[in-house]
Formats: structure tokens, C-alpha cells, sequence
């Protein structure tokens, strides 16, 4: 009997081990191989650019240095993929939506300490803002952030909670009354009066884009630009971008992740990766996908000719970046974790807004 | 029996009958078939031509072989834990036998977003076991071994819960014999109690199948989405739902669907003749 | 070592084999993972803890997932019941065909179902349109989550009330019937008593997986807080903001309610088991 109970504990245990080590390979250095892998994990909108930039990336680093490189992408809500980063998901570099999802990272210990001043400007290759997509003919007559708290209006934005985009737009929302000389109460109360006409509150920024586009919910979709123009070219004529008269400069941020590429031994790679997105093909490719590219003499080249902030198309020389709009940053607000603290943490003024009465 | 019964129908029977029947229809019609109608729909909205280019992308494939290879594995872990717990719990008088049973079904009634998450603070870096696991080289949350605990976790009663009523209604009075005629375990399993459970047992492999082969939530917690490695087709669904691409994402559903309703088919066909044949 | 057996009982061999198989499978999948939920939420002081899942967001979110989770329930026990009758004592065209769709719901990824779900019932959806023109509003409302509930929930009623009925005895409702007993009477004193039961258990093992559900519910619900937000997606958005201990709090209720269903339906089961042994 006891014989028999041993050979049951050894035998599940056998099958247990063997199914979980399937695939495992470690290696130290791998500049000497033929072929490197790296993983990039990204947020959901950045799908199309790094398709694009990955080919571009493989072409430059096979001539470079003769070596094959292929990315294995993954991508998600901005938050989500930090955690996953930040719990174990082995990723060479991370390219996510604020810096505040790659201090998620930061704080396990997997990234050190000022990362953002391993690349340019802050660590952002490229930038984007938030605007207003309509349908077509603007029938609800939206032009800028006040015209959201009219009574008739349905709004689609994420959820703040849940997603960087939604941050963004909650931010540049309240820069804007901020502007306006208002007391934070004032500021407080409009932005209740705002999310109040909220139709639907999507964990993230494409499911709200599918809320609008596909579903036909709500007058106006407060989106990041390259989505706006993203669905502006999918469906030419449907839809129309307002741009608003002030709105946030979003830094999407990249990083190493240190640990992980010293493990691998990709560290080489993966810097020239990240550096690589501000070479000028590769601002071109960002520009493409209407990104804001970082570097000031490609962005003049995307520039936006026409005078009206109401876009009902997107141009045909692709000259769609809009200029002149007021755009504030994260540094307005002290910082990711300063405006984290006062805005969307447990209890903070976000929350307040849809507490009850 | 069943034509007697039917002749016996008087017309207000007949009547209730079809109104019956046409409720019923009519609430699997609008439940169940509108919406598969929709998957289909949209999955031809662009023709055949963007059918078949969807389930035929280099990443597409690769997650039909990860779900098929995930889907497998799971079944034979579920079917040797279903077999020997549904066979522990019905023929064994022991102490602590509820208990058990109770932590069986636990996963049915475990939300699949928590069945992620445990697996996640067992296995992941915040656990006390990563830093072994990590020695030995061994990767589980966000890879393959992670996913395939998860889809075990979620399909891991149905075997067992088919089987246990069945093995309780016939009693053990003909395995007590054979064992006092000294056979041994397994050939008073094969040749006294399996015969019994045949059908039961095949509709606890059908379920665990077509519930593997679609489970989402708890295995999006632990897959990480890595692109053509940790996608299985309902997170390369999802993934391809998210591009906008609407067409591909459906047309891998109607795949998927399809994969399930000939599994389920199958079986109900495998069941019906037998019975027939029975009679 | 514990001693399980007690040995005059136990005439079949392989019980040591049983345990053991069943015990490892389930520690590595069950029992280890759940353990290690329980010692996360421990790192936080009993106040806290207290404080956390009795926030007014997450109690407004479980009145959410409760009362639409019951709603759904049982609407699908009354259907459940219906199709496991028109199943079980009539026959009709394509009976087969419907039989076999009951379990799609386990088939078709929780994803899709709610994207196909609420692209139906949206305002301008097929289903949506006719609604909203009597002023009802489905999607992005409580009663989409309910919809999308009924969904997921209707293999379970269906499936443990379908094997009751096959083997309920005839013989008393013709008693019944010979002695003046109408039909309505006989369904209700007659039938309805014996398969009680069973529509319980299954009605709450479609409570449980109804109150998880996260896949489907996320797409259809809008997700306003206090209004369509429901806890398992309360969880993801604590996760979201590294808040782990909140999100395991929160997590651990939704456990012990699992478990509370689970007991219930232990007890009804047994019940059931003893009424079906005694026949």
C-alpha cells in the first residue's frame, strides 16, 4: 500500500513538472549569436507604428551588424502591461503610455533609477495630444471642452482607473477649466457636470473607440489624436476631428528594462532599438501613424496647413499635426506621481466625482 | 415507450406541447443562435477571401496550435484527476471526503479574473517561490505552463462531477464482490466500473474541451499577449478585436465555434447510436 | 501521518493510489494557489481590510453583480427547466441540433459572446432597435449585464435538471393522472417536488459562475461606478492601480461567497443524492 502511494506522489509529480517545464532557454550574451530575440511590451494604440518600426528596426540592425532580430510584441491597456511587466512577464523593453506605468516597473526593481534620462526628451521618441472626434457634420456643434458639459451631449471616454489614455484626457479636460481662472471646486463641479454625460466608461481607450465607432454611442469621443485619425481614415466619411483649444502633450515613455536584458545578455540591442525610434526613418514611420514625432524639423513636414480646428478629413498630403493649440504637460501637474496622489488614487478627486450625492 | 406516449397525447396536450416547444426554441433562438448568426455575419462582411486570410495569418495559426496543444494537455491532466477523485469520493469511506469534494468544485464558482490572480501570486514575482523557480529556469506565469494551469483550474470539476452522480446511483456492491475475489485496482476499473461510466465520462471530456478551448479571462490574467508565443485564439481574438480588425476576430470565432459544435456534435451522435444499438 | 481509512470499510483496492492522485493534483492546482490568496490578504491588518471591502464603490458594485446574477438565474431557471422538459418528454424536428447548442455558451470565448451580445443590443443593433423603440435600453444598462448573464448561465440549469427528468418514474403521474389530477397539478405536486432539487443546485452553480463573470460583462456593461461597475471588474481596476492588497481583500469576499454557494449546493446535492438512492 505505502509502495503504491509513493509510486502515485512520484508519478503526478513527474507529469506535474514535465508539463510546466516546457520552454525554457537562458542565454548570456547573445551579440555573437546569428539571431536575437527581444520582446517589446506596449500599449494597445501603438499596434500599427511598432508593426511598422519593427521591419524598419531589422532591416537597419541586419545591416548593421549582421544579425537577425525579431520582436515578439505583446500589447494591452497601459496599466495592465506595466503589472504584467512588474509581476514577471520578461519584457527587453517597454514602450507604455505614461511614465507612470513604467514606475510600476521602476518600483519592483527592474528598472533603476532615472530611466528617463537614458533617451531624449524625457524618454518619448514620440508624443500625441488629446482630441474630440464627431460625427459627421458635428451636429451637436462641439468646438471645445465646455461644450462637453451641455446637457445633450453624450460623451465616450475611458476609464481613468483604468486606462492612460483616460488620464490624459481627464487632465487636459482639467486644464482647461483651469485655464478659465476657476477655483478647484468650480474646476471639481464641471468635471462632474462632464463625466455626468459619460454614456459608457470603457476599461480601455479602443474599447471606447469601438463604443463610438462601432456602436454608434454617444456625440463626441474624447480620444488620442493618432486614434482620432486612425478611425478619421477608416471611415472617411463619417466622423470629424474638433482639436480644442488647449489640450495636454502626452509622453508616451520607453525604457530598458535592466534587469531583464542583463539576464539575456540583449542589453545592446535593445538600447539601439529604443534609440533607433529617433533616427529620422523612424520619426517618419511615427509621423505615419500620427504620432508626433519628437524631432521639430519632421514635425514642421507633417505640419497642418489649414486654419479651422475642425479636421473633416484627413489631408491628402498628410499634413495633419495642428500646431497651434495650447498644450500643457504632466510637469503642470507636479509629475505622474504627484497628479496619481491627487487625482485618481484610492479616494482621490476622481473617485469624488462619482460618489454619490 | 416513448411512441406510446406520444399516441396517448390528447389535443390540448398536443397544444401545450408546441407551445412549449416554441418557447423554448424561441429563448435558445434569441439567446444562443442571434448572436453565434452575428459572429458569422461579421466574419463574411468582407467575403471569403478575408476569411480565409484572417485564420490563415502567421499569428492566427500559431494560436490555434497553442490552444490545441494547451486544450490537450489539459484533458489529460483532467482526465486522470477525474477519474481516480470521482472514484475516491464514491467508492472510499474516509474522513474529510466533503471537504474534498467541496474544493473540487471550487473552481466553478471561482470568478476566472480570481483564478488568474491566485496563480499569479503563487507563481509570479512577488511570490516567495519565484526566486526557485527563476534558479531552475523554470517559467510558468506568462508562458505556456501558466496558461495551462489556468485552463486546468477552469475546467477541472467537469470530469468529476459527471462522473460522481453516476458512480453514486450504481453503488459499489459489484466492485466489493470483485475485490473480494481479490482483482486488483485497475481490473475492477476496467472491466466493472468503466463500462458504467462511458457516456458520462465522454460528456465530462466534451465539456472540458469546449471549455478549454474557450476560456478568456482567467487566461488572459496569465498569458502576458505575447504575440505568436503566449496567444491563445481567444486572446488572439481579443488582440485582433482591439486592431479593429473585425472580420479577422470573428472569422477565429467562427473557427473556434466551429471546433466546439463538431466536438459537441460528436458526441451527442457517438451517445445516440450507442443507446439505439442498445435497445 | 494522518490515518484517512478506516480499514474495515474500504474492501476495494487502490484507495491509496486515489488519494494520492487526486490530493497532489489538487494541492498544485486548487489548494497552493488558494493558500497563497489568503496569506497575501493576511499582510493587512483586519481594520484594513475591513475598511477596503466595505467601501461604498465595492459594496455598490457587489449589489451590482448580485442582483443581476439573481435576475439572470432566474430567468434561466425557469427556461432551463422548460427546455430540459421539452428535451426530456417531447419529440420535435431538429431536437437533437438544439440539444447540442446548449453548451455553447462554454464554447464561444466569454469575449465574443459580449462583443456579439452588445453589438445586438446597442440602440441601432438588431435586437436593440426593437427594444428601444418601447423605450427599453439594453446595452450599457443593467439589463445588458443581465442579458449577458443569461448568456453564460443557461448549460447549467438545463444540464442538471435534463438527467433528473430522464429518470423520474412515470408511474406516479399516470397514478396521479388516473385519479382526476390535472396536468398543471400534477407538474407542480407531482414532478416539480422530485426535480426541485436539481433546478437548485444548478440555479446556484449558475449564481456563482454569473457573479465572476468578467469577460462578457465587461463589453456590455459601461461600466459607470455605483451604477454598472461589477466587482470582478472593481478588482482589475484596483490591479490597475497597483493596489494588490485591495484587489486580493476584494478577491477573498468573492471567495468566501463562492465557498457559501458552494456549501449550499453541497446540501442540496446531497439531499438530491439521498432522494435518488432511496427510490
Amino acid at each position: 500500500m505505502k509502495k503504491k502511494k509513493l509510486f502515485a506522489l512520484a508519478l503526478t509529480a513527474t507529469l506535474g513538472v514535465s508539463s510546466l517545464v516546457g520552454c525554457t532557454k537562458q542565454a548570456a550574451d547573445t551579440s555573437k549569436d546569428s539571431s536575437v530575440e527581444i520582446t517589446n511590451v506596449s500599449y494597445d494604440p501603438t499596434r500599427e507604428l511598432y508593426k511598422e518600426y519593427n521591419e524598419v528596426f531589422s532591416k537597419y540592425w541586419k545591416e548593421k551588424t549582421g544579425q537577425e532580430v525579431s520582436i515578439v510584441q505583446s500589447h494591452g491597456g497601459s496599466g495592465k502591461q506595466a503589472l504584467e511587466v512588474a509581476n514577471g512577464l520578461e519584457a527587453d523593453v517597454v514602450t507604455l503610455a505614461l511614465e507612470g506605468d513604467v514606475d510600476a516597473v521602476k518600483n519592483v526593481g527592474l528598472i533603476e533609477d532615472g530611466y528617463t534620462s537614458e533617451f531624449d526628451l524625457d524618454s518619448s521618441p514620440y508624443t500625441s495630444s488629446i482630441v474630440f472626434l464627431v460625427r459627421k457634420g458635428n451636429p451637436k456643434n462641439i468646438l471645445d471642452w465646455n461644450d462637453l458639459l451641455k446637457t445633450d451631449v453624450g460623451v465616450i471616454t475611458p476609464n481613468p482607473k483604468t486606462s492612460g489614455g483616460a488620464r490624459w484626457n481627464y487632465l487636459a479636460a482639467w486644464y482647461y477649466f483651469e485655464k478659465q481662472g476657476l477655483s478647484e471646486d468650480a474646476i471639481l463641479q464641471n468635471m462632474k457636470t462632464l463625466f455626468a454625460n459619460v454614456l459608457v466608461l470603457d476599461s480601455g481607450a479602443r474599447g471606447s473607440t469601438t463604443s463610438f465607432v462601432e456602436n454608434k454611442q454617444g456625440d463626441v469621443l474624447i480620444a488620442w489624436e493618432n486614434e482620432a485619425f486612425l478611425s478619421l481614415e477608416e471611415h472617411p466619411d463619417e466622423y470629424e476631428i474638433v482639436v480644442p483649444s488647449v489640450s495636454i502633450l502626452c509622453q508616451p515613455t520607453v525604457a530598458i528594462v535592466d534587469e531583464i536584458v542583463d539576464n539575456r545578455g540583449t542589453r545592446a540591442v535593445s538600447t539601439e532599438y529604443l534609440s533607433y525610434l529617433y533616427s529620422d526613418e523612424a520619426q517618419k514611420v511615427e509621423a505615419k501613424w500620427y504620432y508626433r514625432p519628437s524631432n521639430q524639423i519632421i514635425l514642421k513636414e507633417f505640419e497642418y496647413k489649414g486654419n479651422s480646428n475642425v479636421i473633416t478629413s484627413v489631408p491628402s498630403d498628410k499634413k495633419w499635426i495642428v500646431t497651434n493649440l495650447d498644450l500643457t504637460d504632466i510637469k503642470h501637474f507636479g509629475g505622474w506621481t504627484a497628479a496619481t496622489e491627487k487625482h485618481f488614487k484610492e479616494g482621490g478627486l476622481f473617485d469624488s466625482i462619482y460618489e454619490k450625492k | 415507450m416513448e411512441k406510446q406516449s406520444k399516441v396517448r397525447m390528447t389535443r390540448s396536450e398536443q397544444i401545450v406541447k408546441w407551445i412549449l416547444v416554441i418557447l423554448g426554441t424561441g429563448f435558445v433562438f434569441t439567446m444562443l443562435v442571434l448572436p453565434l448568426i452575428y459572429v458569422l455575419a461579421t466574419a463574411f462582411r468582407q467575403g471569403i477571401g478575408a476569411f480565409v486570410s484572417a485564420v490563415t495569418d502567421r499569428y492566427a495559426l500559431k494560436s490555434i496550435e497553442l490552444t490545441v496543444y494547451v486544450t490537450v494537455i489539459t484533458l489529460i491532466v483532467n482526465v486522470i484527476f477525474g477519474i481516480f477523485a470521482s472514484f475516491l469520493l464514491t467508492k472510499y469511506n474516509f474522513i474529510g471526503k466533503r471537504f474534498i469534494s467541496t474544493l473540487i468544485d471550487l473552481p466553478l464558482a471561482i470568478s476566472p479574473i480570481i483564478a488568474g490572480l491566485i496563480f499569479l501570486l503563487t507563481f509570479g514575482r512577488s511570490s516567495f517561490l519565484y526566486p526557485y523557480l527563476r534558479q531552475f529556469g523554470v517559467k510558468i506565469v506568462f508562458a505556456v505552463p501558466g496558461i495551462v494551469l489556468a485552463t486546468i483550474f477552469v475546467t477541472f470539476p467537469f470530469i468529476s462531477r459527471e462522473l460522481i452522480p453516476v458512480l453514486n446511483s450504481i453503488g459499489k456492491d459489484e466492485e466489493d464482490a470483485a475485490a473480494l475475489m481479490g482483482a486488483g485496482f485497475f481490473k475492477i476499473f476496467r472491466e466493472i466500473t468503466f463500462p458504467h461510466i462511458k457516456w458520462a465520462f465522454l460528456y465530462g471530456v466534451v465539456l472540458s474541451t469546449a471549455r478549454a478551448l474557450g476560456e478568456f479571462g482567467a487566461v488572459s490574467v496569465l498569458s502576458g499577449h505575447l504575440r505568436g508565443r503566449t496567444n491563445t485564439m481567444p486572446l488572439h481574438i481579443e488582440v485582433t478585436y482591439q486592431a479593429f480588425d473585425f472580420t479577422g476576430a470573428f472569422a477565429m470565432s467562427s473557427i473556434l465555434v466551429a471546433m466546439a459544435l463538431i466536438i459537441l456534435v460528436v458526441r451527442n451522435v457517438l451517445e445516440y447510436r450507442s443507446k439505439k444499438y442498445q435497445s | 501521518m494522518i490515518r484517512f481509512t478506516k480499514k474495515s470499510k474500504n474492501i476495494i483496492p487502490g484507495f491509496g493510489l486515489s488519494l494520492g492522485i487526486t490530493l497532489t493534483i489538487l494541492s498544485f492546482i486548487v489548494i497552493i494557489p488558494l493558500i497563497s490568496l489568503v496569506i497575501f490578504t493576511a499582510k493587512m491588518s483586519l481594520s484594513d481590510f475591513i475598511h477596503v471591502v466595505t467601501r461604498p464603490r465595492v459594496l455598490a458594485s457587489l449589489k451590482v453583480s448580485v442582483s443581476t446574477a439573481f435576475v439572470a438565474s432566474v430567468i434561466n431557471a425557469i427556461f432551463g427547466v422548460l427546455l430540459a422538459w421539452i428535451l426530456v418528454r417531447y419529440d420535435f424536428p431538429w431536437k437533437r441540433l438544439l440539444d447540442g447548442l446548449i453548451e455553447l455558451p462554454f464554447a464561444l470565448p466569454t469575449a465574443v459572446a459580449g462583443i456579439a451580445i452588445t453589438h445586438l443590443t446597442v440602440t441601432n443593433g438588431w435586437v436593440g432597435s426593437i427594444f428601444d423603440k418601447i423605450g427599453i435600453k439594453i446595452a450599457y444598462t443593467k439589463v445588458g449585464i443581465t442579458v449577458a448573464l443569461i448568456f453564460i448561465g443557461i448549460p447549467f440549469i438545463v444540464r442538471t435538471v435534463q438527467p433528473v427528468l430522464e429518470t423520474l418514474d412515470k408511474d406516479y403521474e399516470n397514478v396521479a393522472s388516473v385519479l382526476g389530477a390535472s396536468k398543471i397539478q400534477i407538474f407542480f405536486h407531482v414532478i416539480l417536488p422530485e426535480i426541485l432539487p436539481s433546478i437548485i443546485a444548478g440555479t446556484t452553480m449558475a449564481f456563482a459562475r454569473c457573479l465572476g463573470e468578467y469577460g462578457s460583462v465587461v463589453f456590455i456593461a459601461g461600466n459607470t461606478p455605483y451604477e454598472t461597475e461589477i466587482t470582478p471588474l472593481l478588482i482589475m481596476s484596483e490591479l490597475q492601480e497597483y493596489d494588490y492588497t485591495s484587489a486580493t481583500a476584494i478577491a477573498l469576499v468573492m471567495l468566501v461567497i463562492a465557498f457559501a454557494i458552494l456549501f449550499f449546493n453541497a446540501v442540496i446535492q446531497h439531499r438530491t443524492a439521498r432522494i435518488v438512492c432511496a427510490r
